[in-house]
């Protein structure tokens, strides 16, 4: 056994199992399965066919029923696994069905009809990939004017957000002034009021702004955050105010403190609020709904809502765009997530 | 020029009165050391005269302008700080630019100034380290450094060498006195050390609770401490105190009478004291010897540190503790008697406020 084997298998018990064994074994399967499933049976459900997302019992893999092209037949013919009353399989094409009979035809010899109860038939599958879910979209739909959309609003946010939070964790941080507790709390305290109840007064701000129907619309209501403030307050804490004192011997105005000495230690923190910020801005949903009326100002999520129409949801699509948009989520995770473990090395500190 | 005039400066965070009517005058060139326990002010002193603390009442003046409102960036101090304070995201040259950057300060002449204090510095094989990548001794010369390419009116120290090993620490002392006598300029030194105030100071100031106690060359606070504090503080070990009172008074010389009853004749000019007074009595555990004459103290002896070259007697004196260090190896142990001699060791004597009395 290798060395990670050993490690992973590992347990209290030694040779047996302790208690202990069994539950940390089924937590963290049953972690996996709970964290992990969903978002495989999205990628794998996102390759299938209408008809395989209707079929029950449902299947991870898209599967697609072989069909064959039988000579005095119009249509191509769905293929099945037969058994013949003298016990051997055979691979033939399904005429029609007539109540729980069906009229089959071995499509080597086309004139010839078999007879099959249908619980002796089982259809001949095979896993393929249907990629017109995700180049239909494409193609058919304003999917790329959404994607600039949701990346303009994205990107502007986050930059706004970052250099908002950062400047008010900043000073109440590191001034001394009267109120700042207070200031604190009152900002801490916004963050217990949900966007459903100042949904209205935020739209009419909005809308006398001018702001309706503008991507901007969507940004600025969102830069300011409670969180934000609060993770960057909380790293920029631990700054020493040694460090902005040498700074303001050094000649350093406060601009420069706050943009030189303090903005660069605080990164890590600042990738933690970039990636949330990212997540929240791409997948936001009801405020760019409320704000942009405009198809052509959709964002992602706005857009998506498209194929779920009043008689028919097509899931196909939906499942397909919704993995395209999970995309750049995961990329932007997969590159802040190392900030947030390293920090920066050695502080320079004693 | 680093002229640093204060004048009954006082501060306070709140209702704490950290600083009480400090007057002290620096002159230019001088090497300062503020010494005293921890919570005795003298940080918070030396970030008043950064500016890095605003006073609450009183003047600063440096070089003879008033500085009450100048800015920490604008009094042209530089300063170092007992955790040194590099940036930890610069390198060094980074570290030591950044304060000329900010002054504007054309290329070249930045460039050329880091070139020569990392000579003078011995850190320029470590130009393009970041700070964590350096060993405190490292550390400690990048941050001083920093403040010599400054070329300041004055070097702030904050207990710049606190954070260094035993070795390292006395090695670095001696380079900087060096380094005082090489730039000329006025050094202000905090430290609770008081090995480091003796060996750096021209002039040592003495502080407890906000208050400075004594200003003076270090020999003038060894040999005549203004009050029983700074004799307590100054000189390692501590000095003796034994509770004490006049006798007899002559011309020329007092008689004074300890509690266990022995009889000490101080030299004494003055008309301060008068027979009955409840003196305090100092004594230097350098100043006692040992003897073999009844006459003098006798003492149980506690514990003994033989140090090779000399010993430290740790005794009791009718439940008084003595310190008594003499030279050479004595052969003593826990539990033996001695006698110390105190005859013709310098006495300070201290008055019931603990003040120095006049004359002795």
């Amino acid at each position: 056994m290798g060395v990670a084997s050993r490690f992973i298998l590992r347990r209290r018990g030694g040779n047996g199992w302790h208690w202990t064994d069994i539950v940390t074994w089924v937590w963290l399967v049953g972690g996996l399965i709970i964290m992990f499933g969903p978002a495989v049976w999205l990628a794998f459900s996102s390759f299938k066919t209408p008809a395989a997302l209707a079929e029950f019992p449902p299947s991870i893999l898209p599967y697609v029923t072989s069909q064959a092209t039988v000579q005095g037949y119009d249509k191509p013919l769905q293929l099945f696994d037969a058994k013949m009353p003298d016990g051997s399989t055979k691979v033939l094409a399904e005429v029609r069905r007539i109540g729980t009979m069906s009229q089959m035809v071995d499509p080597k010899t086309p004139g010839e009809i078999v007879r099959v109860n249908i619980n002796d038939r089982t259809p001949v599958r095979s896993v393929s990939f249907a990629t017109e879910n995700y180049t239909t979209p494409f193609t058919q739909f304003d999917f790329l004017r959404y994607l600039w959309n949701s990346v303009f609003v994205t990107v502007t946010a986050t930059l706004i957000t970052l250099i908002v939070n950062s400047m008010a964790a900043f000073a109440l941080s590191k001034y001394e002034f009267r109120g700042r507790s207070l200031a604190m709390l009152i900002i801490l305290a916004t963050l217990m009021v949900p966007l459903s109840v100042i949904m209205v007064p935020l739209y009419s701000i909005i809308s006398s702004l001018g702001l309706f129907n503008n991507l901007w619309g969507v940004i600025l209501p969102t830069v300011a955050t409670p969180t934000g403030v609060f993770i960057l307050r909380q790293y920029m804490l631990t700054i020493p105010d040694e460090l902005i004192d040498a700074a303001r011997m050094d000649k350093a105005s406060e601009w420069q403190i706050y943009w030189r000495i303090v903005l660069p230690l605080t990164a890590p923190a600042l990738a933690v609020l970039a990636i949330f910020s990212v997540v929240w801005r791409w997948n936001d949903f009801l405020w760019p709904l409320i704000v942009l009326s405009r198809r052509e100002l959709y964002t992602l999520q706005v857009g998506l809502s498209i194929y779920s129409g009043e008689l028919n949801v097509q899931w196909h699509f939906i499942l397909a765009m919704t993995v395209v948009t999970m995309i750049p989520v995961v990329l932007v995770f997969i590159f802040l997530q190392r900030f947030i473990t390293t920090g920066i090395a050695g502080t320079g500190l004693k | 020029m680093g002229e640093i005039k204060l004048s009954d400066v006082n501060k306070s965070f709140g209702s704490v009165h950290v600083l009480k009517d400090i007057d002290l005058h620096i002159k230019d060139g001088e090497f300062v050391v503020f010494v005293g326990p921890s919570g005795c002010g003298k940080s918070t002193l030396l970030r008043t005269i950064a500016g890095l603390e605003k006073i609450t009442g009183g003047v600063i003046e440096i070089d003879g302008k008033r500085v009450n409102e100048v800015s920490a960036a604008d009094r042209g101090l530089a300063m170092v700080f007992q955790s040194y304070a590099l940036y930890p995201h610069m390198s060094v040259r980074q570290n030591l630019a950044f304060g000329l950057e900010n002054s504007n300060m054309p290329k070249n002449e930045v460039a050329e100034r880091i070139a020569e204090a990392a000579r003078m510095l011995e850190i320029e094989p470590y130009l393009e380290r970041r700070p964590g990548q350096l060993s405190g001794g490292q550390r400690q010369r990048v941050a001083i450094g920093r403040a010599i390419v400054r070329r300041p009116t004055a070097f702030l120290l904050d207990e710049p060498l606190s954070n260094l090993d035993a070795e390292l620490r006395v090695s670095t002392r001696a380079e900087l006195a060096a380094l005082h006598a090489r730039l000329g300029s006025t050094m202000i030194y905090v430290t609770h050390d008081q090995v480091e105030a003796m060996t750096l100071a021209h002039r040592i100031v003495v502080m407890r609770a906000g208050k400075i106690e004594q200003v003076g060359t270090p020999l003038d606070l060894y040999n005549t401490p203004a009050n029983r504090f700074v004799a307590g503080f100054i000189g390692a070990p501590h000095m003796n105190f034994l509770a004490g009172e006049v006798a007899e008074l002559q011309t020329g010389t007092a008689t004074l009478t300890t509690s266990g009853g022995h009889r000490l004749l101080v030299p004494f000019s003055g008309h301060s004291l008068s027979v009955g007074d409840k003196l305090t009595i100092g004594i230097r555990p350098q100043h006692i010897t040992l003897a073999n004459d009844p006459g003098s103290l006798k003492v149980k002896v506690r514990l003994v540190e033989a140090l090779g070259s000399e010993t430290v007697i740790h005794a009791d004196l009718n439940g008084e503790k003595l310190l008594a260090v003499v030279p050479g190896q004595k052969q003593l142990s826990p539990g033996d008697e001695a006698y110390f001699s105190v005859a013709g060791a310098p006495l300070h004597l201290f008055d019931r406020n603990g003040l120095r009395v006049k004359g002795s």
